[in-house]
Order: structure tokens, then C-alpha cells, then sequence
């Protein structure tokens, strides 16, 4: 799976508060979420993304609550992937089972810059800055997870799996 | 080599003689909990599933508590989709308004969550249910859909940090301050993907109240689960609650920890964490000046009798600051109760303060207290990352029970001591 697109880069500790306010928790469209998604930390955010975005961030990505809005206003923005120094674990696990691909790689953090323009192997992890070609390796996940991704999360997964069985 | 409390209980539900730090392994649960906010997101999935029933009608448990009773049309119509599955699925435990709380204050005291249990919450605080020496963690709603369909979830097998806490308390210090100072001391994601376990002789004379006060902020270091072996005060508190045998762990003298953290209680103050980050802490006699515009003492950090004893042994015959918003919010209806018979509830509201019916309410920015662009709370809640209790520019301070009732009555951020 290939994915590519522009890089918004956030800093640490950005938490599930910032990525999707209580205040809009009283529904779970992905549509409706996806309208206010990053907006206590960047209130332009939902008005700048495009499809294919990427978010890069600092560590512990996703700290705070269990929300699985979260991701889900993350993926309904159209935000391809997010490649952060390191995760909070609900954030990582709700990340998976609803489909978002998500990558843990501090040289990428540390190197790209806000507005580059990144490819993204999700298979092999390998990410390229397409601004000066530079690449960084990140830990691909494992095979079970990867169909997990692909096939839209945990759900979709299953399901498949039984009608295959 | 031996294995942590959190290992055991893992290992036991697996149907394992012994587990390692790291492996994956797929566990049976005994309690599977969400709210109004994460359980209408599960229900969906399940739904989608296409299993016709779930596994354990027993073992599921749905608190409406987030945005509770009503907060609009949206949250009505989320609460129904809630209501009208547990109906369909004739689940035991679902509490409706007039029977629910603040489910983490609520699942120990209707003796849901026992000793030796494992348990995951569609809610990142279910780490709560630790104190009782349980293993309990947060999770999304995704893996809450799976584990009504099968009754299982996976888990990694987290390491452990050892926190020793030495020492005798002093006066005004509880377990609100302990977990402040702990985070404060490791930082946010401290305790990330690992077990956090509450020891030493300040834990061991810890009242259970102070005890899910400590086990419930293990999430705000990054932790799994936080948890505290079971003795003789958690079986005083689970004798007349739980009605299903139970189990008791302890770790093994040679489990391995990654780390053990020492404290000596008795050089501590009563913690303030100041804006935005739980971590921020300071002593109070640090935060004086701290000029604030609301108050909130409750939530299932610091909602259950204790909380409400302490707050109102100070407020009791005193007026709250005229220019302060005091709300106070009992855990449950029993807690409402027994606040309302021992005239807890007469001195809140005679000091100016008012009480409301119990809720998640503003911990979370939902409803019942918001704060304005530029206004200041001091909660006893949990979290205070930027626009947690209403606008982004508001800014929220967290807190003991003892310190939020002083600090209500000097309208300004005040240790217990000075009034």
C-alpha cells in the first residue's frame, strides 16, 4: 500500500482532547468528526488538509482518552497516515482497528519539515521526502496487522475472514 | 522467573501456567464496559459484525454517564441507541437514570469488579478497577464490539515499574497528591504501555476511596493498567459487594520490574498540576495566588464519600468566594445518599456551592460547568489538556479534594492550612 501526500507537523503530547474536543462527541460521523478534527491545536487544520495528508508528530501521539473519534476524525479528514516518535497505546490500538496506518519512526520526526511532500511503503515502512529524496526505515508491522489496515480495520477483517473460512 | 500481578491475572485468563513480558496473547474477559460516548460507536461495529447475539449478556456492562442526563438532541438520540440495545440484547447491567453514576465510581460499588479480574472499558479510566487488584484497562470501541461478539480481546504483556511509597502521610495529603506527584515526577508517558503498581507502607494503610483515586490516573502517565495487590481493606470493601468468588494475586518476590520508583510521603504537599499537562505539578504552597473562576469537586478520580467528607469538613459554617462557580458532583446515587444524610449536602449548598446529579459533566467539557475563553478552573478531575473543560483559551488546574474545597473559599488556588 502506497501512500503519499503533504505533512502537517505537530509537536509532543498532542492529546485526544486536541485532536477531537468533547464537545463534538455527541456523534460519530466520521464526516461531522472529520469537520473539527486538530482543532484546539490548529484550528485551520480541518479547512487546510487534503486527502492523502499526512500528520507527523512528536511523542506519545494520542494521549488522553480511549476515543476511538480520535482516529476516526483523523481518517474521516482524509489524512492518509500518521507517522508520530511514539504512540499512546489506546490511540495506536484504535488506530489499527479502524484502518489508519500509523508509523513510529524518530528520524523522519526529527528531518521532515511542515508542507514536504512525503511516499509512504506501509509493507516494508520505508518512507522517502520527496522535497530532497531522503528516506527513513520505520518497523513495518507484522503481516496480520498490515491486512488488518488494508482491509479498513478489524471489522472488515473478520468479517472477511469468516466468509473465507 | 516470576511474574507481576498484572502478568498472573493475564496468564490465568489466557489459559496460560506462565506469561512473559511482550508475547501477544487472547484472554477471556469477565467484565466489558462502555458509556454513552464509546458504546454507541461499538454498537455500530458489532452490528456490522453480524453476530445476532452478544456472548455474555452477563459480562457487559453500559453506563450512561458522559453527556448524562440529556445533554441535547444528539447525546438523547446516542443514549437511546444504548438503551434500546441493552434492551434488545436483555443485558443485566445496564443503568438507566435514577440507577447509573459515574461508572467508574459505580462498577466497584454494585460489586461488578472483582479481585483476579480482567477487564476492559470502552473508557480510558477503567485502569480504576486496579485498586481492587484487578486488571482492568481502556480501550476503543472497536475492540468493545469484538469483545461483546466473543467475550475476548487480545493483549501485549506489559512490563511493570514498581512505585514504593514510604512513610506516613502528612495531614491534607492523599491519594490524589500521590498520583499528582508520581506523574508529575515520570511525565506523561512515564509508565507508557506498562503496569504501574501501587506498593509500600503509605499504599498499605491507603483507604480504599484514595485507592481508586491513585489506580484511576495511571492512564495519565501512559500506563495499562495501574493496579494495587488485594488485602485486607479491598476484602472489607468487596465482603458485601461481590456475589461471585473472586481471586486473589499477588507479584512474585522475583517478578521482574523495569523500574521501581521510591518516594518518601512524608516531604510531600498536597500537589497542584498546573495547565496543560497533568505533569505540570507543583506543592501547593507553590500555586498560591492562582486566582480562579470555578470550582469542581467530583468525578471518578475524587467523587465517592471520602472526596465528599473531606470537602465538606472544610467548607462546612463557610462561604464559598461570592465570584466563584462551586459545583460539586456525588459518584452515584448511593453516595448522593449517604452525602445527603450526613449533611454533606447541607453545607456544600449553604456555603454557596451547588450539587448536581451525578455525571462525567464538565470533567470533559461536556456539559454542566464549561468554561469561557480566559476563565480558570481548579477540579478534582483528571486531565487538563488545552480545552478540556470548555474553550481552548480556558485553563484548567487539577487537584485534591481538600485543596479544591480551600481554594473555593478564597476564591484563589489555597492549601488546606489557611482556612
Amino acid at each position: 500500500m502506497k501512500l503519499s501526500g503533504k505533512v502537517h507537523k505537530f509537536g509532543a503530547d498532542i492529546d485526544t482532547d486536541a485532536i477531537i474536543p468533547a464537545r463534538y462527541l455527541n456523534t460519530f460521523d466520521p464526516e461531522e468528526l472529520a469537520r473539527h478534527c486538530m482543532e484546539d491545536a490548529d484550528p485551520l487544520f480541518p479547512s487546510k488538509v487534503k486527502a492523502g495528508d499526512i500528520i507527523v508528530a512528536d511523542k506519545n501521539f494520542g494521549c488522553g482518552s480511549s476515543r476511538e473519534h480520535a482516529p476516526i476524525a483523523i481518517k474521516g479528514a482524509g489524512v492518509s497516515c500518521v507517522i508520530a516518535r511514539s504512540f499512546a497505546r489506546i490511540f495506536y490500538r484504535n488506530s489499527i482497528n479502524i484502518g489508519l496506518p500509523i508509523l513510529e519512526c524518530d528520524e523522519a520526526v526529527d528531518a521532515v519539515l511542515e508542507g514536504d511532500e512525503l511516499e509512504v511503503e506501509l509493507e516494508t515502512g520505508l518512507i522517502t521526502n520527496k522535497r530532497n529524496g531522503e528516506q527513513f526505515q520505520a518497523v513495518p508491522f507484522p503481516e496480520f496487522m498490515q491486512g488488518i489496515i488494508t482491509q479498513g480495520g478489524l471489522i472488515n477483517y473478520v468479517k472477511a475472514k469468516k466468509t473465507n473460512d | 522467573m516470576g511474574m507481576t500481578i498484572s502478568q498472573k491475572i493475564l496468564a490465568v485468563h489466557a489459559g496460560r501456567e506462565h506469561v512473559e513480558a511482550g508475547e501477544l496473547i487472547n484472554c477471556r474477559l469477565d467484565v466489558i464496559l462502555g458509556n454513552d460516548v464509546t458504546a454507541p460507536v461499538a454498537i455500530a461495529e458489532f452490528d456490522r459484525l453480524g453476530y445476532p447475539e452478544v456472548k455474555d449478556r452477563d459480562k457487559i456492562v453500559l453506563v450512561p454517564d458522559h453527556f448524562i442526563p440529556n445533554k441535547d438532541i444528539k447525546s438523547a438520540e446516542q443514549a437511546k441507541i444504548v438503551r434500546d440495545f441493552a434492551k434488545k440484547q436483555g443485558i443485566t447491567n445496564y443503568f438507566e437514570v435514577g440507577k447509573m453514576g459515574i461508572e467508574h465510581c459505580l462498577l466497584p460499588e454494585q460489586g461488578l469488579v472483582a479481585p483476579g479480574d480482567l477487564i476492559i472499558g470502552a473508557d480510558s479510566h477503567t485502569c480504576t478497577y486496579g485498586a481492587l487488584g484487578a486488571f482492568a484497562t481502556g480501550v476503543g470501541s472497536t475492540d468493545m464490539a469484538a469483545a461483546m461478539a466473543t467475550g475476548e480481546a487480545w493483549f501485549k504483556v506489559p512490563e511493570a515499574i514498581k512505585f514504593v511509597y514510604y512513610g506516613k502521610l502528612p495531614e491534607y495529603v492523599g491519594g490524589k497528591d500521590l498520583i499528582l506527584h508520581t506523574i508529575g515526577d515520570i511525565g506523561v508517558d512515564g509508565a507508557r504501555y506498562m503496569s504501574m503498581e501501587f506498593t509500600g507502607e503509605a499504599i498499605d494503610s491507603l483507604s480504599i476511596d484514595s485507592r481508586f483515586t491513585m489506580a484511576n490516573m495511571a492512564i495519565e502517565a501512559g500506563g495499562k493498567n495501574g493496579i494495587i495487590a488485594p488485602d485486607d481493606i479491598t476484602l472489607s470493601y468487596v465482603k458485601d459487594r461481590v456475589k461471585r468468588p473472586y481471586n486473589l494475586y499477588k507479584s512474585d518476590d522475583d517478578a521482574r520490574y523495569y523500574e521501581v520508583r521510591e518516594y518518601d510521603v512524608s516531604k510531600l504537599e498536597p500537589v497542584v498540576a498546573f495547565p496543560h499537562l497533568p505533569e505540570n505539578t507543583r506543592f501547593v504552597s507553590e500555586a498560591a495566588d492562582v486566582s480562579i473562576d470555578q470550582v469542581v469537586i467530583g468525578s471518578c478520580t475524587n467523587g465517592r464519600i471520602e472526596d465528599l467528607k473531606i470537602a465538606a469538613s472544610i467548607l462546612k459554617g463557610k462561604k464559598v468566594h461570592p465570584e466563584l462557580r462551586v459545583i460539586i458532583f456525588p459518584g452515584t446515587q448511593q453516595i448522593y445518599l449517604e452525602a445527603l444524610r450526613l449533611g454533606y449536602i447541607e453545607a456544600f449548598v449553604e456555603a454557596g456551592a451547588i450539587v448536581s446529579t451525578p455525571t462525567c459533566g464538565p470533567c470533559l467539557g461536556g456539559h454542566m460547568g464549561i468554561l469561557a475563553r480566559g476563565e480558570k478552573a481548579l477540579a478534582t478531575t483528571n486531565r487538563n489538556f488545552v480545552g478540556r473543560m470548555g474553550h481552548p483559551e480556558s485553563e484548567v488546574y487539577l487537584s485534591s479534594p481538600a485543596v479544591a474545597a480551600a481554594s473555593a473559599i478564597k476564591g484563589r488556588i489555597t492549601p488546606p492550612w489557611e482556612v
